[in-house]
């Protein structure tokens, strides 16, 4: 039983490469399906895909109604992003510095596929490193406040990571994440913002609002999704990746400058990663020759990458993540941590995480704690 | 949000009860390995559509209780909340196991249903016409509704009135109501022939025991009611016996809202719904400081005496 939780294939990630399968679905599938969703924040996303497929007719409607629910819950939840995004950029305007809208609150300014059955946490922005502590200042005269932090975290976040601590703001309680790069500092790959901010585009929905260009904000998913340590949400940025390109597949030469771009940042790994997984995983229509001239951006052992990230982008759930993913898991979180940091901080930045994780984390007592379905 | 998975087969002894039950318009999947649990689900969910675990059936939740495994097991004997694979909340003695249980299923359908608005009250039935019992603090809401049960009037809910967003009705659950500390004694007195399960200590201090659902309530779960009292009931023991004063409705309105569980993210809908439910509704404050006396001014509303 052990053996088959870490060689078969989810569910969730089957139905979302071919939802026509749902008509397989037994009492007890849709009971596992609907599980693997919540746990993978992706039962609106799921809803979502469903649809534009047009087999909701397949879905009984005792599941059906928890998945159309949460997709309107989601869409509550985009139209008020609209108004929060509101209050950072009004700030940062008069700060007047470049600021480009980043993830989940671009994609729904944007109008962009991945916006939709989406649940939503902070607010991410880059603005160019130089005017970081201008916008910090701004934001903060705005009713935006620091999160608490203690000393190490907070130098750990501005020094040696690519943030300033997240602000909350006072009345709405929105969380804003402030970058200047989309890879920390001291990565072992540099990246020139400037060139980021050079390409960006006005947003669909608020031409006030800049966001990144479409390569770029595919690179900047992919490597989000492959550099960081991170896999709760795995599968979700999986599908978030697929979604983006797909629809920006379909402009002409996307594919040739979305390679061209990952040369040129320094991003081919993440890239080689993202259209190989998408394509096996979830069926995403990348062209061959795509593939075949990101081959140049293969790391040394493909099979081994393969079988360690085809553990990691699954629901984090216990029917389809055992022992053997755990080790997976593991061993993609040292080297997220290898690729963000040199071995002289790495070391100590590790142990005092493991030491602030064994002393007792993870547990909530209090109602208010957030749902399970997102 | 951390989660920690539920890993089949670690830190289980002994049998394990594992069921389907329907309740009202759900179907929870309920678990344990503690043999008094599962006793009393049997006892207090008895009537209740179930089927056996190995059935090929879809269930909204997978919720259970169960004991935590290491040294916590031993020395304390506690137990532990799950949904899903999903742990939200501390452990507690073995001896709360169905508070635990209780207060779980509550959760869940407060906090992850999208598909009803669902409201902090009390909801019982009479004449086809529903009351919808909010509930403040220490108002007297489970000590008011079990006494209302007891005296004919069917159950649909001690805590969560589920209104539907399609029709405005509301659904029942007719699960076991919870009372605490004197309201226990009074209800003992009230209605002795009802089957309540042994106190135990609840978590703010004092007692809870929780007392079975009528049989004629679980039978007749499926029958949705349309709203057509909202009263506030505030038990004050220097009060008179029992007074029921009219309530503007945009007052009723905002109490409501407030009772609403994640009421912003229905939008416009939610608040078309709960709006168009206090239209309909009569709406009333009872203060009381007596149980019958209170008994029998709600059913005077029913019987028409009190017209606004």
């Amino acid at each position: 039983m052990q053996a088959r939780i870490d060689t078969a294939e989810p569910l969730l990630r089957a139905i979302l490469a071919a939802p026509a399968r749902l008509q397989e679905l037994s009492g007890r599938d849709w009971d596992l399906l609907l599980r693997q969703a919540r746990a993978s924040t992706l039962v609106g996303g799921l809803a979502h895909a469903i649809e534009q497929d047009g087999r909701a007719g397949l879905v009984p409607p005792e599941v059906w109604r928890h998945l159309e629910g949460e997709r309107r819950f989601a869409q509550r939840l985009a139209h008020d992003v609209r108004q929060e995004v509101e209050r950072v950029a009004e700030p940062l305007r008069l700060a007047g510095t470049d600021v480009i809208l980043l993830k989940g609150a671009a994609y729904v300014l944007d109008d962009l596929p991945p916006a939709h059955g989406r649940s939503f946490s902070d607010i991410d922005v880059m603005v160019p490193r130089s005017d970081i502590a201008a916008a910090e200042r701004y934001l903060k005269i705005s009713g935006w406040r620091s999160k608490e932090l203690d000393r190490w975290d907070d130098r750990f976040y501005r020094v040696w990571m690519h943030e300033v601590p997240p602000l909350v703001h006072a009345a709405s309680a929105s969380v804003v994440d402030l970058h200047h790069t989309i890879v920390p500092l001291t990565a072992r790959i540099q990246l020139d913002a400037r060139l980021l901010f050079e390409a960006a585009r006005p947003a669909a929905l608020d031409p006030t609002i800049k966001v990144l260009a479409p390569a770029d904000m595919v690179l900047h998913a992919a490597t989000h999704l492959f550099n960081e340590g991170e896999f709760d949400r795995g599968l979700r940025d999986l599908v978030d990746l697929d979604l983006l390109l797909r629809h920006f597949g379909q402009e002409p030469g996307f594919w040739r400058r979305l390679l061209a771009r990952a040369e040129q940042l320094d991003l081919g790994r993440p890239a080689w990663y993202a259209l190989r997984y998408t394509a096996r995983f979830l069926g995403t229509p990348v062209p061959e020759a795509t593939l075949r001239e990101s081959k140049r951006f293969a790391p040394a052992l493909p099979p081994v990458m393969d079988r360690l990230f085809e553990r990691a982008l699954t629901p984090p759930h216990p029917s389809c993540r055992g022992i053997g993913t755990q080790l997976a898991l593991t061993l993609l979180y040292w080297r997220a941590h290898h690729l963000r940091l040199p071995l002289h901080l790495l070391i100590p930045h590790l142990l005092r995480k493991s030491w602030k994780r064994g002393a007792g984390a993870g547990q909530v007592a209090q109602p208010g704690v957030p749902n399970l379905n997102r | 949000m951390a989660i920690s998975p539920v890993l089949p087969g670690r830190g289980r002894s002994g049998e394990k009860f594992g069921k389907f039950i329907g309740i009202g318009p759900f179907v929870f999947f309920l678990s344990t390995d503690i043999p008094l649990l599962a006793a009393m689900i049997e006892t207090l969910y008895e009537g209740f559509p179930a089927w056996e675990a190995s059935a090929n059936r879809f269930a909204d939740f997978h919720v259970g209780v169960h004991r935590v495994s290491g040294m916590r097991r031993i020395v304390r004997r506690q137990a532990v909340f799950d949904i899903d694979g999903f742990r939200p909340f501390f452990p507690l003695a073995s001896g709360q196991a169905l508070m635990m249980l209780e207060g779980g299923l509550n959760w869940a359908i407060a906090e992850n249903i999208s598909f009803f608005l669902v409201i902090h009250a009390g909801v019982v039935e009479r004449n086809g016409l529903a009351m919808v019992l909010p509930a403040p603090p220490g108002g007297g809401k489970s000590t008011l509704t079990a006494g209302l049960v007891h005296r004919g009037w069917r159950l649909l809910s001690d805590e969560l009135a589920l209104l539907s967003l399609e029709e405005g009705t509301l659904s029942a659950l007719a699960r076991p109501i919870a009372l605490k500390n004197e309201s226990i004694g009074v209800i003992r007195r009230a209605a002795p022939q009802s089957w309540m399960t042994p106190p135990m200590p609840n978590i703010e201090g004092g007692d809870v025991i929780y007392l079975k659902p009528p049989a004629d309530s679980v039978a007749r779960i499926g029958e949705r009611a349309v709203p057509a009292f909202i009263v506030v009931p505030r038990f004050q023991r220097d009060a008179d016996a029992a007074l029921l004063e009219p309530k503007s409705r945009p007052q009723a309105f905002r109490e409501l809202a407030d009772g609403t569980y994640r009421l912003s993210l229905y939008g416009r809908r939610g608040f078309e719904t709960l709006a168009g439910m206090v239209d309909r509704c009569q709406c009333y404050d009872l203060r009381f400081s007596d149980l019958d006396a209170a008994i029998q001014a709600c059913e005077r509303l029913t019987r028409g005496a009190l017209r606004r």
